[in-house]
């Protein structure tokens, strides 16, 4: 079988969960090896590529791999690609994860795919366009198949793996070293899931009125330990912090559940939500567009049926 | 400072988009052909840096022959002037060989900054300034909030999904940007005027000295197997709130195992 790559995702020392998925979709293809760049590989990283059956770690840890953004990562794949010719490599379609597969496909001359849903053994890429009204199947015609594949496409199974650890050592081009990073700034988040990789997603709109709605917007993503989500109408008028924007000019979110609250359903932000699992809705005009996409919908006022919803939540968990 | 511009003509953002049967690529006639939105940012971006420093300011484009729409309306928010790459031999071509094309294009023009939007509202795929970036051996200042130029140095904020990182590099240096960057500017009547009259430079692809054999649908690094329009989703229950809908949802949940 052949070596199938995985650029493992971080968070503080520890792999994100949409890497557990593309380590479990790599299985599917072949041996699923993962690739950790930067400083600060740990037990608990490796414990979790471990239970996800990555049968080899490669491990670029030199502390300059984190001062230059996507290009580093880029340079210590082409070298793997070069040394193992792997059948395949994934990436999660983060910002990170797309732009190293975009500098990677040059260096490689390989073709590239991005925001694929599913990819089959024989590496046809499925993915879902134009908002989600289109599924497209495509394959790589020329070198090595690299794919980013958005998160939550692939349920995580463990499958022990020894997760053997092979230091890896890349000398950076010149070119890579030219951006540094000089500074990161992590913004309150309350302590949420991550609004990309987040099973359940409680969202509000125009219908919230105001920033003080988001309040209880918060209060029902709590009680589910849900990211917070926004319209570009409630993001525009300042209501909530842009990086919580879902849609085509914000983050595209495919979680388990999506909860759309006083949402009317353009295709602008349906673009960013359209291929969750399951949608509900909640909103007082009963011809707004997102109850075509409803699996369950109430027409009514968002404040009254979010509260009652909240509520609800709280009692059940006891 | 010598700034271009990349900017893309896309179907409407409000408009349904499909995909050709013929060539599986996307129908671009079916639409109107607007500036993809984020481009708007990025012009702005480039205007802004300009008027604070001097400059000048150079909208590049690849796209049929209607592209030149969207060069006129760079035009006419300000930019100086304007390249446009058409040849009948780039249509269905991939961001690969997009990447390739605007990169030799971009090439030997003594450019200290080249911005991009972060995102086409068509392909969303936000790799091709990436890519622009390494064939040219820039230094990468992608999906940036706020742009710095003082001197030499270029700094931004580079969205993440934390916040954000500070990145910092020496010009020349290529930069895409995200909508929170500035507020686009809308035309003026006196600058659509003036646009009528500021110079375009068309290529084709002999002109730009691109090899054809690396373009186009033929020369694509990935291809389309198949496609097809998702199978409607199957009518949802929707009721009206009569005191109980928040718990007429949550034993919804609870039915489907979310709580």
């Amino acid at each position: 079988m052949g070596e199938v790559l995985v650029l493992v995702e971080q968070s503080d020392g520890g792999v994100k969960k949409v890497t557990t998925e593309l380590l479990t979709l790599a299985r599917s293809l072949g041996e699923a090896s993962a690739v950790w760049v930067g400083p600060g590989y740990s037990d608990a990283a490796a414990a979790t590529l471990a239970e996800f059956g990555a049968g080899t770690v490669y491990v670029a840890g030199d502390a300059a791999y984190a001062d230059h953004p996507v290009a580093p990562k880029a340079e210590v794949l082409a070298q793997l690609v070069a040394e193992k010719a792997p059948i395949a490599v994934l990436v999660a379609s983060t910002a990170d994860g797309k732009e190293s597969a975009g500098r990677l496909a040059v260096k490689t001359n390989s073709g590239v795919i991005t925001d694929a849903v599913a990819v089959s053994p024989d590496l046809i890429a499925t993915q879902s366009v134009f908002g989600g009204s289109t599924v497209v199947h495509s394959k790589v015609t020329a070198g090595t198949p690299i794919i980013s594949v958005r998160p939550n496409s692939i349920a995580p199974v463990a499958a022990p793996g020894a997760a053997a650890r092979v230091d890896v050592a890349v000398d950076l081009s010149d070119a890579a070293k030219k951006a540094t990073v000089t500074g990161r700034t992590v913004a309150a988040k309350g302590g949420r899931p991550d609004l990309a990789e987040a099973s359940i997603v409680v969202s509000g709109g125009r219908g919230v009125g105001g920033p003080e709605g988001f309040g209880v917007i918060e209060a029902l993503a709590d009680s589910l330990k849900a990211a917070v989500g926004a319209s570009r109408a409630a993001t525009d008028a300042g209501w909530y912090p842009h990086q919580f924007q879902v849609g085509q000019t914000g983050k595209t979110v495919s979680p388990q559940l999506y909860i759309a609250n006083g949402i009317s359903g353009a295709i602008q932000h349906r673009a960013g939500m359209q291929t969750s699992k399951t949608i509900i809705v909640v909103n007082k005009d009963p011809e707004a567009p997102i109850f075509e996409l409803a699996d369950f919908g109430v027409v009514g006022d968002l404040f009254t049926v979010v509260f009652q919803l909240t509520e609800e939540i709280g009692k059940r968990a006891h | 400072m010598k700034i271009a511009v990349c900017v893309k003509q896309v179907p409407d953002t409000w408009a349904e988009k499909t995909l050709q049967a013929s060539d599986s690529t996307l129908d671009r006639d079916a639409a109107d052909g607007v500036m993809n939105e984020l481009d708007e940012y990025a012009v702005e971006e480039a205007l802004q840096l300009a008027e604070a420093q001097g400059g000048e300011v150079t909208v590049v484009t690849m796209g049929p022959e209607r592209a030149a729409e969207t060069v006129r309306k760079a035009l006419s928010m300000g930019a100086d002037n304007g390249i446009h790459l058409v040849d009948a031999s780039l249509h269905g071509s991939d961001a690969l060989a997009t990447s390739y094309a605007l990169a030799e294009t971009l090439k030997g023009r003594g450019f200290d900054l080249v911005i991009f939007g972060s995102e086409s509202t068509d392909a969303r795929m936000s790799v091709v300034p990436a890519m622009v970036a390494e064939r040219l051996g820039l230094p990468q200042l992608t999906f940036a909030q706020k742009v710095e130029v003082v001197g030499d140095r270029v700094t931004i904020q580079r969205v993440s999904e934390a916040g954000y990182d500070t990145v910092e590099a020496s010009l020349p240096a290529l930069v895409s940007v995200v909508e929170k960057v500035n507020e686009p500017r809308y035309p003026s009547f006196k600058g659509i005027m003036a646009a009528k009259k500021k110079p375009v430079e068309t290529l084709s692809i002999a002109d730009a000295g691109l090899d054809a054999a690396k373009l186009g649908l033929s020369a694509a690094w990935s291809s389309v197997e198949d496609f097809a329009a998702r199978p409607p989703k199957a009518a949802g229950t929707v009721v009206t709130d009569a005191g109980d809908g928040g718990a007429k949802i949550a034993d919804y949940l609870s039915e489907h195992k979310f709580i």
